[in-house]
């Protein structure tokens, strides 16, 4: 393509010699070849939009994205939400009645419930919050640990020593407790198991977080030339010293913080309460529940608001009824738009194709 | 000769006197030698004297020269880096990358890995640069080829020519060509193996001209058998190097202190071919790139185009836009700083807010850059070289007669084709053949109509060879007969006439500076000396018919006696005449000679010294040549003067235009004269309403004293270095009076095929065309009606005028009846009945300032204007006044020398290769071989390459705001922070490569409407002339719905995700899923066009977006830290709700754009349909009307009464059928 342009340029005499060597005595013609893509009639196809292409369009659409919309918006229906809204109050006790309204099992109630803390106001997602963090010394890289890198300033030394893990993420890591408790009606608290592993990627988990030192199992020994975090009551090995499985750089609650949020006001899952093993109780069976909250972490500052929420899942994520109004409003849209150029085409298009057809 | 060997010596140092007293310059010259001569003379001008000098100061010097070493590349090895960059760093849009790139640097305020903003800067910079190696490279082997070629270059150790690589060769140097060689550099010719000491060169190379141009061995220089360099001494002092290939200006200087000036006769130029020439030898005077061949060499021509313009106003537009969107960020960025109370999540920080929001507009710059659409300019250049790569390879614009199609020659303004409204051609050789048939002429006052003549022999033969159709007029034909015939005493009346007609007929024959060669006969064989030529015999008269006009009895006998040998020879000759081929510079000449030919005047040959003629009467005779006065634009004529073989004397024949000669021409009282002069006059009239290019003929004989006496100035004049070419005008014009008329031609300009159909296909796209010529304005109107510029039932408005004043009023009188006509015609038609013709006078005041309005006015008002008597600098001023005044696009149009300033001065300049060589092509910036090409090439390719690009652009733009608005609304929700969702290489690759290719190919394939339908309705073409694919409403119409579709885009996915626990990068994954889909289904919709290349392209692009992230996501773990990709687009991918929302998220993109598309494209296809059906009857009533009034051409206002004007429409009709 680019050559043949360029024949042109040579021939404005930067080559004497070479220059004019395609007179008429000249062996190769320069008669262009008559295929049909140098002379632009490849077949192609006119994407004209007629009223024949253009209304089953939009009534296509409308009829797809209705049912989907319906669909869409039964199954977020479907989805069991409750939500806690905690009051700034430096309690570490409140009981929650509501979920006492808890009524008729259903099917979903037999499934595993997610247990999540929510934020708001809280923005993770902060040009340089996000960026203040080092991929390599959470993946497990030695000298990344002792020496982190410098986008992790000013979380990057303390003491003298290297922080691991190191960053503004790591520093500000969620670490209320929260506990479920079922008040029988007896009085008597059960408390509800709530399952902490299973709640990250499980990439983040096996690939991209990873303790360093390999094997080594001591992970005191491996973080000792290393401080934590200063607004860590603990060091990152004692996060979990009940699993080594979830201790470190690998304990899920961390990479579960780590995994920065998109969005200023977000939820982030805590805790699993796995279903019953009967398939005959529901999960949380109805009846007056406790939430016991280890108050730590600060909210004030920034006018932010913590919240937990459980909430059952299904195929397409959590409770949103957005996704299924909007499917249902634009292919009702459509719709609309079909029969509108319906009507226009009728009333108009006969004409058109009278004026077809002297031509 | 008469000891004015001394004149050249004296005129060679005055380089800046002008215009002195001999007295002056002798006395100057005495001055100037007194001191050191090699040092003084190299300020201005060169010495060359063979490489071998003992004279060291010059044998320096001539080091310092050039060598012949040519090297066009624009880098080295060493400097292309360096020098490359440096030259992309020039473009503004480069600049702004850098700085980008360098902000990104700043600690503060960067907002993506430093390493990765340099990659779009890397990437465009490297494109450009490998495409400026590749072009760069090619350049390279050509040189290489060049400076490998051999020469043969005298070495004085070995005593003998040595072959040598043309690198090799350097000034001083005496170089032995061979017949066909090229020549290495430019040298003074100085030993030809021709006895004439001339050698023949083809100048093709150079400027196309494939006609033989003659060069002569430097006057005394030794004319012997052999040529012995030992013997050359002499040294040549020469002008300084110049681009100036008709001029060459020095002289040479003998070892005796002998000056002998040097013209450009006398040198051989680089690149061009030995002809007809066994061998030469030359003394290399320039070399390398000094050569007057290489100085002609500029680079490819850059112009800016109108769309150009335009997209810089837009790019701009989106600077603000940018600095906008950047400043709402940064305010927005300080305020929600400031509602803040170190929360825990901000990095602690001691930066005041506002300070804060200083530096956040600078990382908002980085974050939002690719608003600038950078990528925008390559992709534009490579969108024009497949759109120019098309326009060459179309079938339809191949000339295969001539072998040649398109020549796109500007590389970047392909696009100014499609919006083209005013158009300027030039006639001869552009409307019409530019191939020369004599038709008639006048002799004496008696015209010859030479009805069997015409257009008709050869119409239905056109490419046959022209020339030969000359059918001798009987009634002339017998009036030479009798010359020949044994007729013994013809009446004195008709002797004096028939001595006129053979002096007519020699002037013809002798007059001009046409070459003779035979195609039967190796070129290199000099054809100019048949054997058994007569030598120079002017002391024995031998025709007195040819002698003073006057018919002796004496001398009777002797020519009754020369007839019978006179009678063979002729037979003989015209065998050999068959087989003759002129080769003039101009076909005029070659018209003329073949029609003295016809009468039995022959040219065999010609040499500088002398003419070999046949005259009907007599065998080949030798004409010494004294002097050829070469034709001039200012004087209008060209001159020779002869000693007449016959009588001694010496004849000055002149030929040229014929307002000039009949000035020249005295009637000295004589009756006859005055009579012959009238009836001339008549005719010449007549020929020119018939359309014929006219010529008079007139010979002057000189006494011996007059002639020396002006030889005398004349050759000062020839030998003086400076202002020659002044003082050469002067002394012609010295000569050339006094003249006695002979007569004058008719030769008629064919009309090229297609000419009238083009010229109302282009009328009728809302182009105005106007025609500027040098012609006179009858011949002018004439080929207009020809043409269909002019319709009978036109109005035209003449303006001939001799004063301003005259002229102004006459402006105001035209103005004043052109509102009357329209107002008699409004019912009519739209478009103005009225042409204006105006010539060269009048058109000189209407330059001027204070008359330029109003001349523009009257001009607004025409349907076309024609220009006649124009000259090269009016044409162009014309079409400059025109584009500046009127901020029109214009083209200018034309095959000629007398073309290039305006082909230079208009917006588009179309040179057309035809027979007055090259350098109209040269300059043009597209070169096409017909003109009738030029409708389909601005109708069909201008309209496509506007549209294309077009909306090629308006789609960059679109995609730029649609795609960078995304990561602005987000700002929103992270604080005016600068954060992005999106990982940084897919947001950088996002339009460098994902969304890259499919506008190309889109902005060289689209096509919106057929070729067919384009051509059929010319109408179409004016949506380019008024910009409707690119007005600023238009832009502004895709940024609403980039910012729409942005918005959509957005917040859907937002709206579909908001609280739940979704990571910043997985937000952005749906989003640019979406937002992809989006960018290339918009692309589907716009494009009026798929073919399976589309397709591929589009599905290619989609493709390569998901394996990219895919691959991405799977295997990054820590190379892109800290936002590494590991698993986001696998985990989002496999979540059905990601499809969900980017189909939602695409079809409520797009449906606004399909559904208004599909609103307006019912319109305009029922608007078209209206359209081209109410316009094919309006094109019948239309050509119903035409046809009816071509039946009256009594209605014709010019001439009603020439039955000719028919024939000129008939043959324009058959042309049509």
């Amino acid at each position: 393509m680019m050559a043949s342009s360029y024949n042109a340029k040579d021939e404005d005499g930067h080559h004497p010699g070479s220059v004019g060597s395609g007179g008429p005595g000249a062996v190769k013609s320069k008669k262009p070849d008559n295929t049909a893509f140098k002379q632009q009639r490849l077949p192609a196809w006119q994407p004209i939009l007629t009223a024949g292409t253009v209304l089953p369009a939009f009534f296509m659409i409308g009829l797809i994205f209705i049912p989907i919309g319906i669909g869409l918006l039964v199954t977020s229906n479907n989805i069991k939400e409750f939500e806690v809204r905690a009051v700034a109050i430096a309690t570490s006790y409140c009981v929650i009645r509501a979920l006492c309204s808890y009524t008729a099992p259903r099917t979903k109630d037999f499934s595993n419930v997610f247990m999540y803390y929510g934020l708001s106001n809280f923005y993770q997602n902060h040009r340089r919050y996000v960026k203040s963090r080092d991929d390599s010394q959470l993946n497990g890289d030695k000298s990344s640990l002792l020496n982190p890198s410098k986008e992790c300033e000013p979380y990057r030394t303390s003491d003298k020593k290297s922080i691991a893990p190191c960053g503004a993420i790591a520093n500000s890591l969620f670490n209320d407790t929260l506990e479920l408790f079922y008040i029988h009606p007896n009085g008597s608290r059960i408390a509800i198991h709530l399952v902490k592993t299973g709640i990250a990627w499980w990439t983040d988990k096996h690939v991209k977080f990873r303790n360093p030192g390999e094997n080594n199992n001591n992970l005191s020994i491996v973080f000792q030339d290393t401080s934590k975090p200063v607004n860590w009551r603990k060091p990152v090995y004692e996060l979990d010293p009940s699993d080594p499985d979830n201790n470190g750089f690998i304990n899920e609650d961390f990479i579960v913080w780590m995994r920065t949020a998109a969005l200023p006001t977000f939820r982030k899952l805590y805790r699993i309460i796995q279903k019953k093993k009967d398939n005959m109780t529901p999960t949380l069976p109805p009846g007056n529940y406790s939430l016991e909250v280890i108050y730590n972490y600060p909210v004030r500052s920034f006018d932010g608001r913590k919240r937990m929420i459980l909430s059952t899942i299904s195929w397409m994520g959590g409770k949103n009824p957005f996704l299924g109004i909007a499917y249902i409003t634009v292919g009702s849209v459509c719709f609309f738009l079909g029969v509108v150029l319906l009507i226009i085409h009728h009333k108009y298009g006969n004409r058109n194709n009278n004026a077809d057809i002297p031509n | 000769m008469l000891g004015i060997e001394n004149l050249p010596k004296l005129a060679g140092p005055f380089l800046k006197t002008e215009r002195k007293g001999p007295a002056a310059m002798i006395q100057q010259f005495e001055q100037d030698h007194g001191g050191g001569m090699a040092k003084d003379l190299a300020k201005n001008r060169r010495v060359v004297m063979p490489s071998w000098t003992e004279h060291e100061e010059i044998k320096e010097l001539q080091k310092s020269y050039s060598r012949n070493k040519v090297r066009t590349t624009k880098y080295t090895f060493l400097s292309f880096i360096p020098k490359n960059l440096f030259e992309q760093l020039h473009r503004f849009a480069n600049l702004y990358f850098i700085f980008l790139a360098a902000l990104n640097f700043v600690p503060i305020v960067n907002a993506f890995q430093p390493e990765i903003s340099i990659i779009p800067i890397v990437f465009v910079m490297s494109i450009t640069a490998v495409k400026d190696l590749w072009e760069d490279q090619r350049r390279r082997k050509s040189d290489q080829k060049v400076n490998n070629r051999l020469c043969d270059v005298y070495d004085r150790k070995q005593k003998r020519y040595v072959e040598r690589r043309w690198a090799e060769v350097c000034v001083g140097d005496l170089v032995r060509l061979c017949c066909n060689e090229i020549i290495p550099a430019d040298m003074v010719l100085l030993h030809s193996s021709d006895p004439n000491g001339v050698c023949h060169i083809e100048t093709a190379n150079l400027d196309g001209e494939t006609n033989l141009k003659q060069r002569q061995v430097v006057r005394d220089l030794p004319q012997g058998s052999e040529f012995v360099p030992e013997n050359y001494s002499s040294h040549i002092e020469c002008e300084n190097p110049n681009n100036d290939l008709r001029r060459f200006r020095g002289f040479m200087e003998h070892p005796g202190k002998v000056r002998v000036g040097l013209h450009s006769e006398n040198l051989l130029l680089r690149s061009c071919t030995v002809r007809n020439t066994e061998t030469v030898i030359g003394i290399v005077v320039y070399a390398g790139h000094e050569t007057k061949a290489m100085q002609n060499n500029s680079g490819p021509r850059y112009k800016r185009s109108k769309l150009e313009r335009r997209l810089n106003m837009d790019v701009l537009w989106c600077v603000i836009l940018l600095l906008l969107m950047c400043l709402i960020a940064a305010v927005g960025h300080g305020f929600w700083l400031s509602g803040l109370q170190n929360p825990i999540y901000m990095i602690p920080d001691d930066t005041h807010p506002a300070l804060a929001a200083f530096y956040m507009f600078w990382t908002m710059i980085i974050v939002l850059q690719v608003l600038i659409p950078i990528s925008l300019y390559v992709s534009i250049e490579i969108v024009k070289l497949g759109q120019i790569y098309f326009i060459q390879n179309d079938l339809d614009l191949y000339n295969p007669v001539l072998d040649t199609g398109v020549q796109c020659r500007a590389l970047n303004i392909t696009e100014d084709l499609g919006q083209i409204q005013f158009l300027f051609s030039d006639k001869t050789g552009t409307l019409t053949e530019n191939r020369m048939l004599f038709r008639r002429c006048t002799v004496a006052g008696t015209e010859y109509p030479h009805h069997e003549n015409g257009p008709f022999t050869s119409k239905h033969t056109p490419l046959i060879l022209w020339e030969c159709a000359v059918v001798p007029d009987p009634q002339l034909q017998a009036k030479l007969n009798t010359l020949s015939s044994a007729m013994r005493s013809p009446p004195r009346q008709q002797a004096a006439e028939i001595s006129h007609i053979l002096d007519f007929f020699l002037a013809l024959t002798v007059c001009n500076t046409v070459v003779v060669s035979s195609p039967t006969q190796p070129r290199h064989v000099s054809p100019t000396t048949p054997s058994g030529t007569p030598s120079y015999t002017p002391s024995t008269p031998v025709t007195p018919a040819l002698s003073s006009g006057a018919w002796s009895e004496d001398v009777d006998d002797i020519q009754k006696a020369k007839v019978n040998s006179a009678d063979e020879s002729e037979s003989d000759d015209e065998d050999e005449a068959e087989e003759l081929l002129y080769e003039a510079e101009s076909p005029d000449e070659a018209a003329l000679v073949q029609a003295a030919k016809a009468y039995g005047c022959t040219l065999l040959g010609r040499s500088p010294e002398q003419v070999l003629v046949v005259v009907p009467g007599t065998g080949p005779l030798s004409i010494p040549l004294l002097h050829v006065l070469p034709f001039h634009s200012a004087r209008k004529r060209m001159s020779v003067v002869v000693r007449h073989p016959l009588t001694g004397e010496v004849v000055v024949y002149t030929k040229g235009a014929d307002n000039v000669i009949m000035e020249l021409a005295e009637a000295d009282g004589n009756l006859g004269r005055r009579i012959v002069m009238e009836r001339t006059q008549r005719n010449l009239d007549q020929y020119a309403r018939e359309g014929l290019r006219t010529l008079c003929v007139a010979k002057k004989v000189l006494e011996e004293q007059e002639y020396e006496a002006w030889l005398k100035r004349h050759e000062y004049a020839e030998t003086s270095i400076e202002n020659r070419e002044e003082l050469l005008l002067e002394s012609a014009e010295r000569l050339e009076t006094n003249l006695t008329l002979l007569g004058a031609t008719g030769i008629v300009d064919r009309l090229q095929e297609e000419v009238p159909e083009t010229i109302e296909a282009l009328q009728e796209a809302g182009i105005k065309v106007w025609v500027l010529t040098g012609d006179k304005q009858e011949t002018a109107i004439n080929i207009a009606f020809a043409c269909k510029l002019l319709r009978p039932t036109d109005h035209i408005l003449m303006a001939n005028c001799d004063s301003k004043e005259t002229c102004e009023a006459r402006l105001h009188e035209l103005q004043h009846e052109i509102r009357q006509v329209t107002k008699e015609g409004v019912s009519e038609d739209d478009s103005s009945d009225c042409v204006l013709v105006i010539d060269g006078r009048t058109l000189d005041y209407t330059l001027q300032k204070e008359l330029q309005g109003s001349f523009l006015e009257l001009t607004c008002c025409c349907r076309s204007v024609i220009c006649c008597r124009s000259t090269p600098l009016q044409k162009s001023q014309v079409v400059r006044l025109v584009r500046d005044k009127l901020k029109v696009m214009t083209l200018a149009i034309g095959d000629g020398a007398n073309d290039v300033s305006m082909i230079q001065m208009a917006d588009v300049g179309i040179g057309i290769s035809g027979q007055e060589g090259m350098q109209a092509v040269m300059s043009s910036d597209f070169a096409i071989s017909r003109f009738k090409f030029l409708r389909k090439l601005i109708l069909v390719h201008g309209h496509w390459c506007y549209t294309r690009l077009a909306n090629m652009i308006l789609y960059f733009f679109y995609k730029n705001v649609m795609y960078v608005n995304l990561l602005f609304w987000y700002q929103f929700f992270c604080g005016f922070s600068g954060s992005t969702m999106t990982n940084s290489w897919v947001l950088i690759f996002f339009n460098l490569l994902f969304t890259s290719v499919p506008p190309i190919i889109y902005g060289v394939l689209d096509k919106d409407v057929s070729g067919e339908t384009l051509l059929d309705l010319p109408d179409l073409y004016k949506s380019g002339q008024n910009s409707q694919a690119y007005l600023p409403s238009t832009f502004w119409m895709n940024i609403l719905d980039a910012f729409y579709q942005s918005l959509v885009c957005f917040f859907i996915p937002y709206f579909a995700y908001t609280g739940s626990d979704i990571g910043v990068f997985s937000f952005g994954s749906p989003i640019n899923g979406s937002a992809l889909l989006i960018i290339l289904l918009h692309q589907l919709i716009e494009s009026r066009t798929v073919t399976w290349i589309h397709t591929a392209i589009l599905l290619f692009s989609a493709l390569f977006y998901y394996a990219f992230v895919l691959l991405f996501s799977l295997t990054c773990v820590t190379c892109n830290s800290p936002t590494n990709p590991l698993g986001i687009e696998t985990k989002m991918m496999s979540d059905p709700l990601y499809y969900l929302v980017c189909g939602l998220t695409t079809v409520l993109a797009l449906l606004p754009r399909y559904y208004t598309l599909e609103q307006s494209q019912k319109m305009e296809r029922l608007s078209a349909q209206d359209y081209s059906m109410s316009l094919r009857q309006w094109k019948e009533n239309k050509a119903a009307q035409r046809l009816s009034s071509r039946h009256v051409p009594q209605n014709l206002s010019v001439n009603a009464d020439m039955p000719h004007l028919t024939d000129c429409i008939a043959e324009a009709g058959a042309v049509l059928s």
